[in-house]
């Protein structure tokens, strides 16, 4: 095997108050592809930022070596010309720009100032067949999709003639073929003889593309393992992680004690809904479902199925044009046009996007917690911050946000916990139809446990709960009956006791090209 | 002392000893700490303080004169009434370049309704407010409901509005006004009393409000007691509310010694503590936050982000309109060129104060230290016979440098 190409030594940072990274220490030898894992706010992050520059040397401690030599980098710039290049889970593409452009963006191919074009759509071509791209370069990153988008990041990366590729989290918003596609790049890479370090949660993903695997865990490093040993499977991987091993990832399911009514707590008949745009699409087509109190229904499906946008269009219209179907509540019809009567009727809505959709990030807990029922903590219309506290501080220690006070700023907590106040926000608005979209995305672990344990305890109070997630494991573990939709449509209904992830897979895939 | 052990020491302070001696030691200490953490509340407040002190000294103790600490308060009373609303707009997400062009037409409106066609005063006054909310309704409009940005129909309703102005007066001043008009921008409350060589009601408001706020410090630190939240300590509180008192007094003093409160200040008063209260603590006014912090979050938390948007440039257009009747009432006359660039000194106000150009932040009492920072500018270089030229070169410098500095120290806490 090939020595180091990287090494990392002994590195600390210090944010003020926190202590990001207390002692990490990372070798990656040449040609490989390098994993780290870790939960969020482990400091997988921050490592690669200290790494690339983009925190300067001289704001932390420790030393890093790159091809043999001890690296000082004041800022990217500096990092990238020694072909060290960071993808950042956030795309960095400027949406009106064209993919040339883009590739190009601050590394023009200019005489005096002026674009040579030539040159530039020359070699971009050149550079998107390398990461097996036939798009035109002068395409608008804006009118191909996310995978290709990150295609053309790495393609960006190359035209920088990278050694060290590092991508944080790039499948994250991937669909399973795109991730397909982009893995195999990853490899293809590696066999002409680029590095790359992949920060990723998924551990198949790991298993499939990378050699070894550092687990970081508190802001130290912990342990590297040889992903093509025997020994390492994905528990022993997940229990480095959190630190201890992993018996159950989900709680025990409570069973709802209260009587069955005859009619469900919340069902959706024939429900159509076009593209907000593009109006002869159907995004949402001829959708019903049901779901009854002390229950958890899962809606299983991928990329595109349709599923948020069922969701945010039953809940006060929110999304794309309403084309039919009704809404019923305990047997009665119901309106939900807009969000104040969906929240009147009892139903509430946890987006999957709580950074966008969910939280006022400049504001505190108190305040986030509050603002959707805030008449519960208000007379004629003046709040009794008194009474608001005492809420927020309930919810605070009840679902286990780790702040000091409620008067925390949300943006400075984990997603984790950002998580656990859009919940506590929901439930302090008291419905009794919660649809949660997503509930653990981007979240450790452990935090996932305390979700699940929470959604468990809402139907055990005789809550309604539809759970819409991309995770199989997770719908199989806690949904009494499971959903899947392809396409916009439904495509079948399962209940537990015959739901494997072969079984949902097949009907989420089925239909596809129908209803085109 | 012993109670000191209880209250829970601001992390970055020593641990208090229970010990009597050391308080001087600590005590600064923890004024210090506290500063540090609430930069961004304090920091113009110190600010305004310097800048006061500076000019108390180039000015030879004449910008602290009774007459001129009255008159700093008449001068900058309408930008202080535009700088409470435009707070509220700017907190929201949005922006209004109209309102000194609606002061004018205001004004113009109030000229002809009394001047020429001599209505009585009390109904001229409800109906300029009337006109001032349908303005401030039809922006309202126009942006919350049709979705057209703020700044392009408040750039329309400026030019709209100076065109109405000049065509409603045509091209002349109009004047004067009515007494019970004027009283508004020039009067000062009505003596009562026996003869104390101060100003018997304005003295006896100052206590009232002295005593109101000393009730509210006290209440409010009792309050977050109860949440064992992190508290000033015992000393450093009463040193707290030695600073408030002595400023209430010391303005109330000066004011008292001259011909006392002017009527304005009163309804400035009000108008801050009514704002304050509803931002802080009215459901309107955590909703106009929600939207400026983050409008698809809101929106899916069920607030109804139209009606608020429209409430905002409503209360703005009634704000507007009620500065534009100071302003008339001050200068006894309706002038075309009255209300020029009053926008830009309330939006500057605003900014300076702390709001945030992306919304969601800010407070009433910000905005208020804000126009008083930029009043205080005016009123001391004009004392010191600098230059309107000169003038608007060091008004632009402090704008830059209060948020610059802000934007600084939010780098520096890592946010």
């Amino acid at each position: 095997m090939a020595g180091p190409v990287l090494e990392m030594r002994s590195i600390v940072k210090t944010f003020p108050g926190v202590k990001a990274l207390s002692d990490v220490t990372l070798t990656v030898r040449q040609g490989e592809v390098h994993a780290i894992c870790g939960e969020n706010g482990a400091g997988k992050s921050t490592l690669m930022k200290v790494l690339s520059g983009v925190h300067p040397h001289g704001t932390y401690e420790g030393d890093i070596l790159f091809e043999g030599e001890t690296c000082e980098f004041k800022d990217i710039r500096a990092s990238e010309q020694r072909g060290i290049v960071i993808i950042h889970q956030e795309l960095a593409l400027v949406p009106f720009l064209s993919i040339a452009e883009n590739i190009f963006l601050g590394n023009e191919h200019a005489s005096g100032g002026f674009i040579n074009w030539n040159e530039t759509l020359k070699h971009a071509t050149k550079l998107l067949r390398r990461v097996g791209l036939t798009d035109h370069p002068e395409t608008r990153i804006a009118d191909i999709g996310v995978g290709k988008q990150q295609l053309v990041e790495i393609a960006k990366a190359l035209s920088k003639k990278v050694k060290l590729l590092i991508l944080d989290e790039p499948t994250a918003a991937l669909n399973d073929e795109d991730s397909g596609k982009l893995l195999d790049l990853i490899l293809e890479l590696k066999n002409q003889g680029i590095t790359s370090i992949i920060i990723s949660h998924k551990l198949n993903e790991i298993r499939r593309v990378a050699d070894s695997v550092t687990i970081i865990r508190d802001g130290k490093s912990i342990e590297t393992l040889d992903v093509k040993s025997k020994e390492t499977t994905e528990d022993r991987i997940i229990s480095g992680m959190v630190g201890r091993d992993l018996d159950h990832r989900f709680p025990e399911r409570t069973v709802y004690e209260g009587e069955l009514e005859a009619a469900p707590a919340l069902e959706i008949r024939n429900w159509t809904v076009h593209h907000p745009i593009d109006q002869q699409r159907k995004v949402v087509d001829d959708v019903s479902i049901n779901v009854r109190r002390g229950e958890i229904v899962g809606i299983a499906g991928l990329m595109g199925a349709g599923r948020t946008e069922l969701a945010m269009s039953v809940f006060g219209r929110s999304y794309g044009r309403h084309a039919g179907g009704t809404v019923l509540k305990d047997g009665k019809e119901i309106r939900t046009r807009t969000v104040a009567e969906a929240v009147e009727h009892g139903i509430a809505y946890v987006t999957e996007d709580r950074k966008h959709y969910g939280l006022n990030l400049i504001d505190n807990i108190n305040r986030n917690i509050s603002l959707t029922a805030l008449d519960k903590v208000a007379k004629r219309g003046v709040v009794d911050e008194h009474e608001e506290r005492k809420v927020s501080e309930r919810f605070r220690k009840s679902m286990n946000i780790k702040a000091p006070t409620v008067f925390e700023t949300v943006g400075r907590l984990s997603g984790g916990n950002q998580q656990k106040v859009v919940l506590s926000k929901w439930i302090f608005a008291g419905p009794e139809v919660l649809i949660l979209d997503e509930p653990t995305r981007g979240i450790d672990v452990g935090a996932k446990y305390e979700i699940y344990t929470v959604i468990d305890q809402l139907a055990a109070e005789g809550k309604a709960v539809v759970f819409i997630s991309s995770e199989l494991p997770e719908l199989l573990g806690m949904c009494d009956r499971i959903y899947t939709m392809a396409a916009g449509r439904l495509t079948g209904e399962v209940p537990r006791a015959e739901a494997t992830q072969e079984v949902l897979m097949r009907q989420m895939t089925k239909d596809k090209e129908v209803t085109r | 002392m012993s109670t000191d052990v209880t209250d829970k020491v601001p992390a970055s302070a020593p641990p208090g000893k229970s010990g009597g001696s050391a308080a001087g030691g600590n005590l600064l200490q923890l004024i210090l700490g506290g500063l540090r953490r609430n930069m961004r509340q304090y920091g113009m407040l110190i600010a305004l303080g310097l800048i006061v002190v500076l000019f108390q000294v180039w000015t030879g103790g004449d910008l602290l004169l009774p007459r001129n600490v009255s008159n700093l308060v008449l001068q900058n009373s309408y930008i202080l009434i535009l700088a409470i609303g435009m707070m509220l707009v700017i907190i929201a997400g949005h922006i209004d370049l109209s309102v000194g062009s609606l002061t004018a037409f205001v004004g113009a409106f109030a000229a002809v309704l009394t001047v020429q066609h001599g209505v009585a005063w009390p109904v001229a006054l409800v109906l300029c407010l009337l006109v001032g909310a349908l303005a401030g309704s039809v922006q309202g409009f126009l942006i919350a409901y049709l979705g057209i940005p703020s700044f392009i129909v408040t750039l329309a309703g400026m030019l709209l509005f100076r065109g109405l102005t000049e065509i409603f007066l045509q091209g002349q001043t109009l004047g004067p006004f009515p007494n019970g008009l004027q009283k508004l921008g020039n009067g000062f409350l009505p003596e009562v009393g026996p003869n104390t060589n101060y100003h018997n009601l304005t003295l006896l408001l100052g206590f009232v409000l002295l005593a109101f706020v000393v009730y509210q410090e006290v209440r409010d630190r009792k309050r977050e007691q109860e949440f064992s939240l992190d508290v000033l300590p015992r000393n450093a509180f009463l040193l707290k509310l030695v600073a408030i008192a002595a400023a209430v007094l010391a303005v109330t003093m000066l004011l008292a010694s001259y011909q006392g409160a002017p009527i304005i200040l009163i309804v400035l008063g009000v108008l801050v503590v009514g704002y304050g209260y509803v931002m802080r603590n009215a459901v309107f006014g955590r909703h106009i936050y929600a939207i400026g912090g983050n409008l698809p979050a809101a929106k899916l938390s069920g607030v109804k982000d139209k009606k608020v948007t429209f409430l905002v440039f409503l209360n703005m257009g009634v704000l507007a309109a009620l500065a534009g009747l100071v302003v008339a009432a001050r200068l006894n006359a309706a002038s075309p060129k009255a209300g020029l660039n009053f926008e830009l000194e309330a939006i500057a106000s605003s900014f300076i104060g702390g709001a945030s150009m992306s919304g969601g932040v800010g407070t009433v009492l910000g905005a208020i230290i804000g126009g008083l920072v930029l009043g205080v500018l005016n009123n001391g270089m004009n004392l010191l016979s600098v230059g309107t030229d000169w003038q608007q070169v060091i008004k632009g410098l402090a704008l830059l440098a209060a948020v610059g500095f802000d934007v600084w120290n939010k780098r520096k806490s890592g946010s």
